[in-house]
Formats: C-alpha cells, structure tokens, sequence
C-alpha cells in the first residue's frame, strides 16, 4: 500500500485553495500545452514515416544516390503534403463545419461524465478503473427501460435516465462497500467488475426479452424516441447535462461537508478516521458517485444516440475517462477541457480516416503520448521532491531536466 | 573529438545498413512489378472482360473489429480491395471503434462522395438502412445482415442489399469429414459469441457429424454445440487468443481429437491448441491454409465464407448501374461459400473424397437439408 503510488501525487498542487490565483495554474497549462503540442509532433513524423510518397522518394534517394538533393527536396515537400493533409482533415472533422462540431461535442459528452466519475474518485484517493464496467450496467438499464416501457415523453426519459445513473451507482457503490468492509483493493475490484459487468450485459443480451423481435443477435432494440433525449438545433440535450454534471462535481468537491471529507481521507485515510470521519462512508459515496457519473456517460451514448445494446455500446469510454481525468489533473473544469479535447480528437480522426487515409489508430497514439507526456513530467518532478526531502539540496537541476 | 568520431562511425555503419536495405528492396520490386504487370497486361487487354469505372467511388465501413481483423472485417475488406484491382474503381473507408460511431461513420463516406458504401455485419443494420432511406442515389451493401420481416419478405429500399451466407452447408460438409476422421469417435466445436452468424457453423457441423452416425451406425459425438438446446461453448471474445486455446484445450481433454473453431482471431488459439495436442483442425471464413498457413499441417480443410467475391460483385453491380436490393445469399450452388481443398497432410482417400462430392450435390438439389432441426 506504501509503495504505490496515491492518486494525488499524480494531481499536481491544485489544491491550496486558500490563495488560488491564476499563476499558480500557469506550469499546468503550460506542462499541458506542451505535451499536446509534443504528441502531435510525434504523430507528424508517424503520418511522414507512413506516407507513400515519402517513402518511394526514401528508395529512390538510396537508390540513387547521385541525385540526392532532387530526391531530398521530394522527401521534404511529401511530407509536409501528407502532414498538411492529415492535421488539416482532423481540424476540419473536429471543428471546420456545423456537423463536425456537433460530432465532437457528442463525442466528448461521455467521456466527460466517465472523467469525472474517475477523477472525484481520484480525489478521495482511489483508482476507479471500473468506469468500463459501471457505464456497461448503467447502458443496459437505461437501454432496458428505453425500449421496454411505453411511458409519457417526459416521464420516460427521466425514467430512463435513473435507471441508467442507479444501475452505474449501485455497480460503483459495490467497489467501495468491498474496500470499506473487507478492504479489498478497488483497483483488483473494479478491473474484475468490469469483466463481470460485461458478462452480465451478455447473459440478459441472450434473453428474449432484451432482442430485437425476429432476432437471435446479441442486440436489443433501440429506446424509444419518448425516452431519447429532445434534440435542439442538432445538439441533444444530453450536452449540457454533463456540463451540468461537472458544475456538481465542482460542488461536492469544493463546496460540501462531503467534498471535504473525501479530499481528506484521498490525503490520509487514517488521519481522517482518527478525526472522527467514516471511511466507510465516503469510500461507498465516492464510488457510488463514480458510477452514476459513469452511468450519465452510458445514458449519453444510448439515449443521447439513439444507441441499441450491445457488449460493445459504450466502447471503450471507461477506459479513455482515466486518460481524460489525468489529462484534466481530477479536477472538474480540467476533465471538461480534456474531454472536450479528446472529443475533438476522436471527431477529427474520423475526418482524416475518410478524406486523408489515415489510419485510426494514429488517434490513438496521439492520445497515449498526451497522457504520457503529461504524466511524464509529473513523475520526474516526484522523483525530484522525493530527492530534495533527502538530500536537502537545491533541486535546480531536476527542475532543469523537467523544463 | 573520440565522441564525434563515434557518432560519425555509427552514422555512416547506419547509412551503409539502410544503403543495403534499400538496394535490396528496389530489386525486389523491380522484379516484382515485372513479373506481375505482364498477366495483369494479358488479362485486361485481350479478353477485356472487366470494365473499368474510374470515376466510382466504392466505399467501406468497419465493425468495431477493424480491417485487421483477419476474419470478416478483412475478408470483407478484400472484396473492396479486389474491386479497386479489378474494376479500376476510387475507394475510402473507416473503421469503428466502437457502436456509436457507427452512423457518424456512414454519414462521414456519404460526405466523401461514395457512389457504394459496404457496411460489415449485423450491428451497423440499423444505422445501415437509415442512411440508404436518406440517400437513395448511393447503393449499400451489408454484409452478414439481410432485411425480413415476420413473414420472410424483404424489407430493404431498393438501394440496399443484403449479403448472407449458408455456412451451415459447407460446415455440415467439414462434419461429415471430420465424423469419418476422427479415431476418438470425439468431435468439438466453439464459437465466439452465441449469435446466429456463428451458430450456423457449429450447427451445420453437428448435423453432418449426425449424418455421418446415421449412415455407418456410429456414434461420433459433438463436443461443444447441442444442437437442441442451442447452445455451446463460447470464448465470448473474438480477438483473445488464449481463450480460444483454453476452450479446445478443454474440448481435447474431454477427448476430441478434431477440432473446429468459429471465433474469428480467438480461434487461432483452437489451431494453437489443436496443433500441440496432435489433434487435427478445421479453419473457417478463408482458406486456412492460405490465411493461417503456419497451421496448414494440421488443417482437414476449411470452411470457406466468400464475403470478398460477395462484396466485390456488390460493387461492381452497382457500377454498372445492375444494382438490386434483392437479398444474395451464398451457398453451395453458387459458390458462394464452400469447402476448402482438403490439408496437405489430412490423407482423405478417393471414397470419402467421393462421398462428400456427391453430399454437396445432394444439398445444392435439395436432398439433404441444412438447417435447425
């Protein structure tokens, strides 16, 4: 338990908010900014090392080597063409047109709300790796209660979306009944609770009553349009209900008794008991918090899109929430920015699929080093205290190697 | 100065490295564009039997499996790639994450200015038809989905076109095989997921190792599919591996000494196992000997699904403007599925050779009937 690593180191001093002044954010957004910019540089080259052109104009170069400077200039002007053409198609499919934006705020929706589960997690000191799974039960449910229930427009949707938020809870709310009462480790749990989910959606899957009529597939129908949430000027309301949804976070975490108390035990679980605080408690809350943000995530995706259930809704959200919430350092607007950003991502790595060739998994890639850029730093500079603390010595030199 | 050296001695060791890769390489596709430009040349040229449609655009979208599947999602990405080869057509495509992405992905190949667009398997059937009612002037093809309703009609808008497949006839072929094969007397058989496109297989399979039992008086049994019950054993996964090696690991040690995998990647771990074991292997969807030949010494044969030639005829219908919404359903009869040539080591003599020739006549006649029980 020692040696690991907790959550809050890998959230950077956010925290003094006695005299949180817009400075003190300055390293983060820049650290941020920085990996971003280092990713997509990374991915330039990979888009120039994949490139066609590039790479005949490469043979022909060793081919010949007599006439290097014609085949050099060749390498040089492919590849500035190939990088145009792919980041100029992600800008246009993330942000160039009406329907592209719409895309990426579709697409960034879920993964704010599964962010946020994760990050309010993180605050109080645990690893939610279980979104995949807490989101997976809250599809089923709120799929379950879309397509079965004939219900009034406004009633069935609400209906819906409970189901949805008390199915991811209820699956949350199980990892911190687990840890508070027998200790068991939440990250083992929830990686375990996302394989049980997954199989729990595919034995109610099998069962006639969640199939499309006339239909043996692994496929329910889609929720009704009662139960979908109203469309305004192509955006679906769902949108702003994980703005919403970040406000509260913002809330709980800064605002309420609850907040505190889980930022406390997220700093030291036995001082807080010590204090007087039930761990129990919050360990149940803030994973029963987790999973209903999850499940807002998976309401977003099958009632926001019109989504049928499969073992496949939700992707693989619960996975990239953990991202966007280190990416946002757990706090509530920076889950929303990096939500927004990977959003744009996604949206845009469908742009330079179609009109630029570009494999999909570039996206991805980019979206790794982000993360990894990000954390990168984090940990030299751990590294770093843990260094000063013992030798007391100026640590200019690592400060340097961060830069 | 020594560093610099250093730096300058590695720098030309690589330059010299990559000097030889490259003039290597050259060489080869010299050679390469020499030998196969001149068939393509007597092919196109005399005959002149494809025509050609440069300014088609024929279009394709993946299942969360990805082109590099090597099962469906590539199989069918082979009919795209044929169709561009043969008939000279443009092409785009996506590949899916995940499900709701599924129509954005559609509607992303309607903005590319596709005249086709290829949808790959039963999960993108809704979003598939919404966007063929929203654009009749683009023909769609779906593959391993077609539209009926309650009373077998076809339901699909005249730009769709639905492409099925009667695997159960060629497995109920490989059964039949593998009940004469087989010296345990023990058979077995996993899917992927219980779904209806992979059952068809394990089901066709059970009902020719029945046939077999029912015209010698054996009593071969199937291990891992009940036909009455519909049900099975299942990776429910198709892309792991290793549980596809420890599902027919199982069925092995209960006795089966054949084994027939339909779990697309995941069965790969069925050959694995079946290879390490001594028992012997029947590949589906492609001809293993050619898309798993690392495996072709212990592969009876393969049950081949011909979603390429399927998908590739799709698109060139719709190029030549003879596009119907007309289910196609491959089966024996028209070759659009069958059975592999048998293993280089499988030793099948002239009479079972001869029998199973003569069980594939008999279901394209309708003698035999493949299907539920």
């Amino acid at each position: 338990m020692a040696m690991s690593p907790t959550p809050e180191a890998i959230v950077p001093d956010t925290e003094p908010a006695a005299k949180r002044d817009v400075s003190s954010w300055l390293p983060t957004v820049r650290d941020t900014l920085l990996a971003i910019a280092l990713a997509l540089t990374v991915g330039a080259f990979l888009v120039i090392v994949s490139d066609e052109q590039v790479i005949d104009a490469f043979k022909d170069l060793i081919a010949y080597p007599g006439s290097f400077l014609i085949y050099a200039g060749d390498i040089v002007k492919y590849s500035a063409e190939a990088v145009w053409d792919a980041y100029s198609a992600l800008v246009r499919g993330a942000v160039g047109s009406g329907p592209a934006l719409q895309r990426t705020l579709e697409r960034s929706a879920p993964l704010i709300c599964a962010g946020l589960g994760v990050a309010i997690a993180f605050r109080a000191g645990l690893f939610n790796i279980g979104a995949q799974g807490q989101a997976l039960v809250g599809a089923l449910a709120a799929g379950y209660v879309g397509f079965t229930y004939d219900l009034p427009a406004g009633i069935h949707l609400v209906a819906a979306i409970a189901a949805g938020l008390a199915a991811g809870a209820f699956w949350g709310g199980l990892v911190g009944w687990l840890k508070a009462t027998s200790g068991a480790h939440e990250v083992i749990t929830t990686i375990m609770l996302n394989n049980v989910a997954r199989f729990v959606v595919l034995y109610f899957l099998a069962k006639e009553a969640f199939q499309k009529h006339n239909s043996d597939n692994l496929i329910t129908p889609p929720p009704m349009d009662s139960a979908t949430f109203p469309t305004v000027g192509g955006l679906h309301l769902g949108i702003p209900l994980a703005v919403v949804a970040a406000g509260a976070v913002w809330w709980i975490l800064d605002r309420s008794k609850l907040g505190f108390e889980l930022r406390a035990v997220g700093a030291n679980p036995d001082a807080s008991r010590t204090a007087g605080m039930s761990t129990t408690k919050v360990y149940i809350m803030v994973m029963a918090i987790a999973g209903l943000l999850s499940g807002l995530a998976a309401c977003m995706t099958v009632l926001g899109l019109h989504q049928s259930v499969t073992d496949q809704v939700v992707g693989s959200v619960g996975f990239d929430a953990i991202t966007v919430a280190l990416l946002g350092r757990a706090t509530p607007l920076g889950t929303v920015l990096a939500g927004l950003l990977f959003g744009a991502l996604s949206a845009g790595g469908l742009g330079m699929q179609a009109s630029a060739g570009v494999p999909p998994e570039l996206i991805q890639v980019i979206q790794a080093l982000i993360v990894l850029f990000v954390a990168a730093p984090a940990l030299v500079r751990n590294f770093g205290r843990i260094k000063r603390r013992r030798t007391k010595k100026s640590s200019v030199e690592t400060e340097g190697a961060v830069a | 100065m020594k560093k610099t050296a250093r730096i300058a001695a590695v720098g030309v060791i690589a330059a010299l490295a990559l000097t030889a890769c490259g003039d290597r390489e050259d060489d080869k596709k010299g050679d390469d564009t020499k030998s196969s430009s001149a068939p393509t040349d007597v092919s196109s040229s005399p005959t002149d039997a494809l025509d050609q449609y440069p300014d088609f655009k024929a279009c394709m979208v993946s299942d969360s499996g990805g082109f590099d599947d090597k099962s469906f999602n590539q199989t069918s990405h082979d009919g795209l790639t044929n169709a561009v080869a043969d008939y000279g057509v443009q092409s785009a495509e996506v590949e899916s994450n995940d499900p709701s992405q599924f129509a954005d992905n559609i509607q992303s190949m309607v903005d590319e200015g596709c005249n086709s667009i290829t949808t790959v398997g039963f999960l993108l059937a809704d979003d598939t038809i919404a966007s063929a009612t929203e654009n009749p002037d683009i023909d769609y093809s779906i593959v391993d989905f077609a539209y009926f309703d309650d009373k077998g009609n076809n339901t699909a808008p005249a730009n769709l076109k639905g492409l099925t497949f009667n695997t159960g006839q060629p497995s109920f072929l490989a059964g039949y095989l593998a009940a004469a094969k087989t010296q345990s007397g023990v058979v077995g058989t996993f899917g992927g997921l219980n779904i209806p496109t992979v059952t068809i297989f394990m089901d066709g399979f059970a009902q020719g190792v029945d046939y077999y039992n029912e015209e010698n008086g054996t009593d071969v049994a199937v291990l891992g599919w009940d036909r009455e019950k519909k049900d099975g054993s299942f990776t429910e996964d198709f892309e792991s591996t290793t549980k596809g090696q420890n599902v027919a690991e199982e069925l092995i040690s209960q006795g089966a000494d054949i084994i027939f995998p339909v779990a697309g990647p995941a069965g790969l771990g069925g050959l694995q196992a079946a290879k390490d074991n001594g028992a012997w292997g029947i590949w589906v969807d492609t001809d293993g000997c050619v898309s798993a030949s690392e495996y072709c010494d212990i592969l009876l044969t393969s049950v081949m699904k011909g979603m390429d030639v399927a998908v590739e005829q799709g698109i060139a219908d719709a190029a030549a403007g003879t596009f119907s919404n007309e289910p196609y359903s491959g089966t024996l009869e028209n070759g659009g599925v069958d059975l592999a040539p048998f293993g280089p080591n499988a030793d099948i003599d002239d009479d079972l050779s001869a029998t199973i020739d003569d069980l594939k006549q008999q279901i394209i006649d309708g003698t035999i009937e493949v299907g539920a029980p």
